[in-house]
């Protein structure tokens, strides 16, 4: 295992978290008590099965929810009581989030997708579109930036969701198993996205059941029933260290 | 961005929004014609009344103009002693009856008026002139209807006669009268055959009947730039003046005119409102309905939305921007349909029977439009405010969850 040397190394710090909520009749624990560090420019891959607890810890280190128990801080500061308008506002301009379904606006084009967020945080006009096509151009989508989601392939889709999660220069790109509905080569594609985003520098946090996809990050946590079961750092021949 | 993103999410079931704009729209015209219906037919008799700048009229005592066959003697004395005040400015007498109408093999009755044409208010020359002021009848101007009936045309000649009264056992009066113009008659229904000459001309044909006799006096007070209730209380001045003097009339102010007919138009004004409220309603649930499906649909879109950093505040305004950009379409439709629809129903009711030829029922008043339309627009938008706010309070992690289960 590893952790951060120093508190400034330290982009993300969970504590002890619980997260329980109802799903039906049933009351799921989907984490019991998980503590993890997250160090700033780590490439971390969370892998566990379906209902081990990985998106749900997603989840609270990109202040999306909050723990019932425990507490998450982020750059020292501590998000898990935050109310919403300021989680809102962490998440808008700290946090980069990409989603299985990469859920773009249907009706708007790849750089207005890209666009939103930076219209959100109240950039000018002039300022977001020269910066969404600076940021299609970075995911290999320049040529594509008038086509709507519905004419856009799923890789070149989701894609446009990472560019439009680093619209505002997010700290931390957060992304809940991005290739799930990716083959196999546009999934390998999407990954060396994100490898190359963190060798520029970024955090990221990367959720999967798959294994096999984890061993591209630098460090694998492992989770099974709302608990951290392993964590290793990987060598560059992606053995553990 | 917001409005972008608002217009797309109505383009997405381009057929629903459609649907529901015309639904407003439909909401919008009932909302207008009911405002005009509910000012329009005060208005129209107001300025019916006013048209010729007549305030105040003078009938037999207890009797409302033309409400019956009663006349009034002394009639040249009445007028004089009127135009005498200081406070009138002239005096239109006029008497009216029925007579019989005959040319060719055409014989009907008509409603005969007898006045001064240089004072008179009770009809518009359209084309020829105003009979001259004879003492005998031999000159009228007609309406279309009389004219269309008696298949007659200005320069032709007509019959008129009195009916034989056997009480009496008087042999009806003849006359042949040329008619010398077409002439629309204000407060005579527009079906009604009407024709009209000199009063004095009338009275000697009468005789006994008619001589020195009137149905009507009109009075008009000088509007000298005073306020409106200085002129009121002038009127008022008048008409008290006239009922103390002249113990055979009754005078009625324009004013005491349209409370009374408010009255009897009450049922209307009701009906008015209870159905522009009922648009209100419509448009309201339209609004609610059609914005909250399209939340139910976009749930997991809008928590994304959320997710990465779109605040409660600007979900809430994007979706009430759904719902107000509907109230616009749909208004601007509605206010097009309900002119129309106004037009086409004023026309309806003009025709009912009995009814003066330039009343109208839908009347546009610009101020109570507007302020109709306005709130509409207003109920519309904040009808999107309530799928708005719980599309605002979306908990995102749920629906992410939700989403990824689904």
């Amino acid at each position: 295992m590893t952790h951060p040397t120093h508190a400034s190394d330290v982009l993300l710090d969970a504590q002890q978290v619980e997260r329980r909520y109802r799903a039906g009749e049933t009351m799921v624990h989907a984490l019991r008590g998980v503590s993890v560090q997250i160090a700033r420019g780590d490439f971390t891959a969370i892998v566990g099965a379906s209902g081990s607890g990985k998106s749900t810890l997603l989840h609270l280190l990109g202040a999306v929810d909050a723990p019932d128990a425990g507490r998450v801080l982020f750059e020292g500061r501590e998000i898990s009581r935050l109310n919403d308008a300021e989680a809102t506002a962490l998440r808008l301009r700290r946090v980069g989030l990409v989603f299985q379904r990469f859920y773009l606006m249907p009706t708007l084009t790849a750089l207005e997708n890209v666009m939103l967020p930076m219209a959100e945080a109240g950039m000018a006009k002039a300022a977001r579109r020269a910066r969404a096509m600076q940021l299609l151009d970075y995911v290999g989508l320049a040529a594509r930036q008038e086509h709507r989601p519905s004419q856009l392939s799923g890789g070149e889709q989701q894609r446009v969701a990472v560019a439009r999660a680093l619209a505002n220069d997010p700290a931390l790109l957060l992304a809940d198993e991005p290739t799930g509905e990716l083959d196999a080569a546009t999934g390998a594609a999407l990954i060396g996205l994100l490898q190359r985003l963190n060798a520029d520098g970024l955090t990221c946090v990367l959720v999967t059941h798959d294994a096999a996809l984890a061993q591209s990050a630098r460090r694998v946590v492992r989770m099974a029933d709302g608990r951290i079961v392993a964590d290793d750092v990987l060598t560059p021949n992606g053995h553990s260290a | 961005m917001r409005g972008t993103l608002a217009w797309a999410a109505l383009r997405r079931h381009p057929l629903r929004t459609l649907l529901a704009v015309f639904g407003l729209a439909i909401a919008a015209a009932l909302l207008i014609d009911m405002v005009m219906l509910a000012t329009g037919m005060r208005a129209s008799f107001r300025s019916l009344l006013t048209s010729r700048g007549y305030q105040l009229r003078i009938t037999p005592k207890g009797t409302l103009p033309f409400d019956t066959e009663a006349t009034v003697g002394g009639a040249a004395a009445l007028v004089a002693s009127v135009r005498a005040h200081p406070d009138v400015e002239r005096v239109s007498p006029s008497l009216g009856t029925t007579l019989q109408v005959a040319r060719g093999e055409y014989s009907g009755s008509a409603f005969t008026l007898g006045t001064e044409d240089s004072v008179q208010g009770e009809y518009s020359v359209l084309s020829g002139r105003g009979p001259s002021a004879d003492s005998v009848l031999q000159e009228a101007v007609a309406n279309a209807a009389l004219l269309a009936r008696a298949a007659a045309q200005i320069g032709d000649t007509i019959s008129l006669s009195t009916e034989r009264s056997a009480q009496l056992r008087q042999a009806g009066r003849r006359a042949r009268v040329v008619i010398v113009g077409e002439a629309r008659f204000l407060y005579v229904p527009p079906g009604l055959p009407a024709l009209a000459t000199s009063l004095p001309a009338l009275q000697t044909f009468l005789g006994d009947a008619g001589r020195d006799r009137i149905s009507l006096a009109m009075a008009r007070v000088p509007v000298d730039g005073r306020d409106a209730d200085a002129q009121l209380t002038r009127i008022e001045g008048v008409r008290q003046w006239i009922e103390q003097t002249h113990s055979r009339v009754t005078s009625i102010s324009t004013e005491t005119a349209i409370v009374q007919v408010e009255e009897r138009l009450a049922y209307f004004r009701q009906l008015a409102f209870i159905l522009g409220a009922l648009s209100l309603v419509i448009g309201v649930l339209l609004v609610t309905t059609l914005v909250s499906l399209s939340v139910n649909e976009r749930l997991g879109e809008l928590a994304v939305m959320r997710a990465i950093g779109v605040s409660q505040g600007g979900v809430l305004l994007q979706v009430m921007l759904e719902g107000l950009m509907l109230g616009v379409a749909g208004l601007t439709l509605g206010l097009g349909l309900g002119l129309v629809t106004a037009r086409w129903l004023n026309t309806i009711l003009r025709d009912f029977p009995g009814l003066p030829a330039d009343l109208d029922f839908f009347v546009w008043s610009g101020e109570a439009a507007w302020k109709a339309l306005g709130l509409l627009l207003v109920a519309s938008t904040v009808a999107g405010a309530i799928p708005a706010w719980r599309a605002s309070r979306v908990r995102v992690a749920q629906a992410l969850r939700e989403e990824a289960v689904a």
